[in-house]
């Protein structure tokens, strides 16, 4: 691609691989869909559209690609469970929600590269045969809905969209549909109800699974953004092409957003399992801030467990003997710090270096599920404020040694019991942090203050006792 | 493996179109669909629910009806299941317990509902619902039948490990002319919304602001004024929502529930009344699928307070000369003196007019009566309003079926007896739980002036009792057993709440002692001592009643005609299904 000049000062990294980011801080590039056909854009989709449609499905599948919106679920076998004889119309929601605290990729693709997704959603709607296509735009990108939508009216005019696409007798309708402003509404069914314009509550799973019983009761296909353009890339490259690069069970490329405390902090599209998270942040990253040391990693949004950088992990190789290493040894792919309990998500790379306080960090994350949580179910909905007011708590200094107990064990009781995975995504930080790194918490816990009414309520009954104890 | 049994459990089920589901322990077998919450309810492993209703959709929300669960486990390619010596796979448990009222069962599941992790489970989230929950049981109305309270009683820890600051939200919010909301006792099951949405069809409710925060609370502009918002009470599984009527009236462990039937309609909605001595605190639906499933119209529910209201007739009341004021008497020389002056009576001259609020047994009673007497104008006060296409019948008499099939009437001969009042051909009327002054009746006070004899049984003071010459005091729904049959047919019991007030007597043995006076020797009539007797009797003449006892009537009733008339609720019901 060396005929592609980047702005200055945004150029690539070298050992990144622009696929999906091709475009993103080009040189001359705008979101129009002259720029996007000058660089062979919509040509994938005159390709695509004369095959079946299970023979894209197939492709897709063959190409083992999994979707980018943090769960990794294999996007050609989500399309395939779509009940079969199914009569009722099809929808494709492309979930451009993009909410998840360190994440940052698709608001690139949607503010810089509209085509891009346009292109890779209506090979997708052409696969599964759907003839209305919405993109979830979440509340927080004004822009990019605009520009979105006028990347509709400009495929619509050269015939990309509408009636019969290309004379190939396909029809599609794509919307721009805007949020509210809710995190739960990137859960997929919480987003299908919030299209339908009511609460987004995420549905139970079952029977509700969206490829089933999805938006007003049809079968419905939620794709996140980066997904839908690696299904562009799909049918590009060839399934099979796809498949033989990167790591085995997750293939393509991958965009990571790193934030925090290194040095270069951005967005970087690196072949997937072909660096590790060391090479990632002190190479790519440039290590951290003069002076510091790495202290933590959240390897994959602000959901995942987060890791420490000074934890000898313990791995098995394939001889079976055991290896020590650290959490920058991992590979960066979607499995492989699934191993050390963590997840690599929706790739947004958290960094806290050594000037961190952890129960503080903690803290802030509470405070975004807190306020984020829908309150439909009860575990998180009552669990939530209440590990916020316990880490809020501690960092004030008015905890004691047992509420660091007690936090761990409010998240415990949240995890694995809600309806949707935000009970997951919201305990798992609390259960990570105060277990790796209980020794700070601890530290700001004083015994006497078990002993202290924490709230006016309880100082208000605690005039009547006799005794205190 | 020769151990195996020849015909597996499994074939053998699916033979009958069930699937053998293991609970605690236990093989049993349920049929394809059945709920796992009302599977473990059904052999006796009760599972906790807010947010489940049999008649709601399912929302899974409330999280309190986790179980272990457990399925065979996921073969390898080609690998044959195995089975134990009673043809079972084994059971691989999982890992996370899972809710029980959105899952249905399968085959070979298993299911623990007094596991670890399953108690686990409920302990956890009855801790969250009582953390920002008021612990204010001792002034909520609710407490005594409150889920909330029954669940901390089994899964709470006794102490309290939440020592924050609570979320505060709005207290005694007068949500409708009828019903109060207190947010801060509320679960958040959403009963009330899904009940609003599903079976009333006026999205009124619904849930506002996020997380800690969520709270019921009305659209902008719309108040819960339908006439079946009392109904979210009922539904509600804690003090949230609270009866405007019943709030701070009695607390509900002094109660005593009777199950009866509604007579303000033709519908006969299945009842609840609820008591303390003599006194009626609360009416309450009680489910009968067939009639009103778990509903009842508030119209309905709140009109109960004639029972104990100061308007009561507890005493027979007598006029000794036309022109005198009534005084009280006792029974005997009331009964006398109505059997005295009704030997006076031309038959031709007299009319009765009936009530088809009458319950059968009643009915019965007059109709000897009036054979007896030889009088043939006799006829009911029919009363009809608009249809609410819910459970509201059209007809607002609730037993019009039993006095055509007993006196053979409609109410169309009602206008010939206010002639003959009006042209002086009937000078004596008797009116039997009727204030003939009312619109329905069509009678003025005219009218009833220039009758020469007055006889009324009633159970309250009206403007007809007012004028009598003779006043008897009957009882009211709540006061008396006896049947009634509805406008889909089904015959349906009343039974006896509370004692008669003061020295009233029941409608049925009045009449039987004024015949039994009169001199009536038809054994079929005097010799009853209890309306389940004149049930009997009535079973022996009427066709449809054939085989019928006040025992096999049951609280659900039996449907004995063939009416061709339906309740709109339960058919949208039976369609949806």
């Amino acid at each position: 691609m060396s005929e592609i000049t980047y702005i200055r000062g945004r150029e690539p990294h070298p050992r990144e691989t622009r696929r999906i980011f091709r475009n993103i801080d080009r040189e001359g590039y705008n979101p129009s869909i002259k720029c996007f056909m000058e660089d062979g854009g919509y040509e994938t989709l005159k390709k695509a559209i004369k095959m079946e449609p299970a023979d894209v499905i197939n492709e897709v599948k063959k190409s083992g690609l999994r979707g980018r919106g943090g769960a990794g679920f294999p996007t050609g076998v989500k399309w395939t469970f779509i009940p079969k004889g199914n009569t009722k119309p099809v929808y494709l929601v492309c979930n451009c929600d993009e909410s998840e605290p360190g994440t940052f990729k698709d608001r690139f693709v949607v503010h810089q590269d509209p085509h891009q997704l346009l292109e890779g959603m209506i090979i997708a709607c052409y696969a599964v045969q759907a003839h209305f296509g919405v993109i979830y735009m979440r509340e927080e990108f004004p822009e990019a809905a605009k520009i979105m939508q006028n990347a509709i009216e400009e495929a619509k005019k050269k015939k990309f969209l509408g009636k019969n696409i290309l004379k190939s007798g396909f029809d599609l309708e794509i919307i721009v549909h805007r949020g509210a402003g809710a995190y739960i509404c990137g859960e997929e069914t919480g987003l299908i109800n919030s299209i339908e314009g009511l609460r987004p509550y995420p549905r139970i799973k079952p029977p509700f699974f969206p490829a089933a019983i999805g938006l007003y009761g049809c079968p419905t296909i939620v794709n996140n953004v980066e997904s839908l353009c690696q299904v562009r890339q799909v049918l590009m490259r060839g399934g099979e092409a796809y498949a033989a690069e990167g790591a085995q069970r997750s293939p393509g490329t991958r965009i990571i957003g790193v934030s925090g405390d290194v040095r270069r902090p951005g967005y970087y599209e690196i072949i997937s399992g072909s660096i590790t998270y060391g090479e990632l942040l002190y190479d790519i990253c440039g290590g951290p801030k003069r002076g510091r040391k790495f202290k933590a990693i959240i390897p994959g949004g602000a959901s995942a467990k987060v890791m420490r950088c000074d934890e000898v992990l313990k791995d098995r190789n394939p001889d079976g003997t055991v290896r020590e290493m650290s959490v920058f040894d991992i590979p960066l792919d979607l499995d492989s710090i699934a191993k050390f309990g963590s997840m690599s998500g929706s790739g947004g790379v958290i960094v806290m270096d050594d000037s961190r306080s952890m129960p503080k960090v903690l803290n802030n994350l509470n405070r975004f599920f807190a306020w984020e949580s829908c309150g439909q179910c009860s575990p998180c909905r009552e669990g939530n404020p209440w590990m916020l007011k316990l880490s809020t708590r501690i960092c004030e200094g008015k905890g004691s040694p047992e509420d660091v107990d007690l936090l761990k064990s409010v998240a415990d009781n949240i995890c694995g019991r809600t309806v949707c995975a935000f009970g997951e995504a919201c305990s798992w930080p609390t259960q990570a942090f105060t277990t790796k790194f209980r020794e700070e918490f601890l530290a700001l816990t004083k015994p006497i203050n078990a002993l202290k009414a924490h709230s006016p309520e309880t100082a208000e009954a605690r005039k009547y006792l006799i005794r205190e104890d | 493996m020769s151990s195996i049994p020849a015909i597996l459990p499994k074939d053998a089920a699916a033979a009958e179109g069930k699937v053998n589901v293991q609970i605690n322990g236990t093989w049993y077998r349920f049929p394809k669909g059945t709920r796992i919450v009302d599977a473990c309810n059904s052999v006796g492993a009760h599972v906790p629910t807010f947010c489940y209703h049999p008649k709601l959709s399912v929302v899974g929300s409330c999280r309190m009806c986790l179980v272990e669960q457990g399925m065979p486990p996921r073969l390898a390619p080609g690998a044959a299941p195995t089975y134990d010596e009673n043809g079972y796979q084994p059971i691989s448990w999982m890992p996370r317990a899972v809710i029980a009222c959105a899952n249905t069962v399968a085959e070979n599941m298993g299911i623990r509902t007094n596991s670890k992790m399953t108690e686990e489970a409920r302990k956890g989230v009855l801790e969250f619902l009582l953390t920002n929950h008021p612990l204010d049981c001792p002034i909520c109305d609710q407490a005594g039948e409150c889920k909330l309270q029954e669940y901390t009683a089994d899964y709470g820890r006794g102490t309290h490990r939440f020592t924050e600051a609570k979320t505060k939200k709005g207290k005694n919010l007068p949500i409708g002319p009828r019903v109060n909301l207190d947010q801060e006792r509320c679960v958040l099951c959403r009963r009330c919304v899904r009940f609003m949405k599903e079976i009333v069809g006026e999205e009124v409710l619904g849930v506002v602001n996020r997380g800690t925060h969520n709270a019921i609370s009305c659209y902008p502009g719309t108040t819960l004024d339908s006439n079946y918002s009392m109904n979210t009470v009922d539904l509600c599984p804690v003090g949230a929502l609270t009866s405007k009527d019943f709030r701070f009236q009695m607390r509900v462990w002094f109660l005593k529930s009777t199950p009866t039937i509604d007579v303000n309609c033709g519908t006969g909605t299945n009842i609840n009344i609820w008591t303390r001595e003599s006194k009626v605190y609360r009416i309450t639906p009680r489910q009968n699928d067939e009639v009103n499933s778990c509903w009842m119209p508030d119209s309905h529910r709140l009109n109960y307070k004639y029972i104990n209201a100061p308007e009561r007739l507890l005493t027979p009341l007598v006029k000794t000369d036309a022109k005198a004021p009534q005084r009280p008497t006792t029974w005997d020389s009331a009964l006398n003196l109505v059997v005295e002056q009704l030997h006076k009576c031309a038959p031709t001259e007299t009319a009765i007019v009936a009530s088809a609020r009458m319950t059968n047994e009643e009915l019965y009673m007059v109709r000897a009566l009036a054979r007896q007497l030889g009088i043939t104008k006799l006829d009911i006060v029919s009363r009809k309003g608009a249809g609410d296409n819910m459970l509201v019948s059209e007809d607002r008499n609730p037993n019009t079926n039993g006095v055509k099939m007993i006196l053979g009437k409609t109410g169309t001969g009602l206008n010939a007896i206010r002639r003959g009042v009006r042209n002086g051909t009937v000078r004596f009327v008797i009116a039997l739980g009727e204030d003939l002054t009312s619109p329905e009746a069509g009678f003025t006070k005219e009218d009833l002036e220039g009758l020469d004899y007055l006889l009324t049984i009633h159970h309250s003071e009206n403007e007809t009792t007012r004028m009598s010459d003779v006043v008897l005091p009957g009882v009211t729904f709540a006061e008396k057993y006896g049947t009634m049959i509805n406008v889909a047919g089904r015959i349906q019991r009343l039974n006896k709440a509370i004692e008669p007030m003061g020295e009233a007597h029941s409608d049925w043995a009045i009449f039987r002692d004024v015949s039994e006076r009169l001199g009536c020797d038809c054994v079929k009539v005097i010799a009853c001592p209890t309306p389940m007797m004149v049930l009997e009797e009535m079973a022996q003449e009427f066709e449809p009643m054939k085989g019928l006892t006040w025992g096999n009537i049951g609280n659900e009733g039996k449907v004995i005609l063939n009416t061709g008339v339906t309740i709109p609720l339960i058919e949208r019901t039976k369609a949806k299904n």
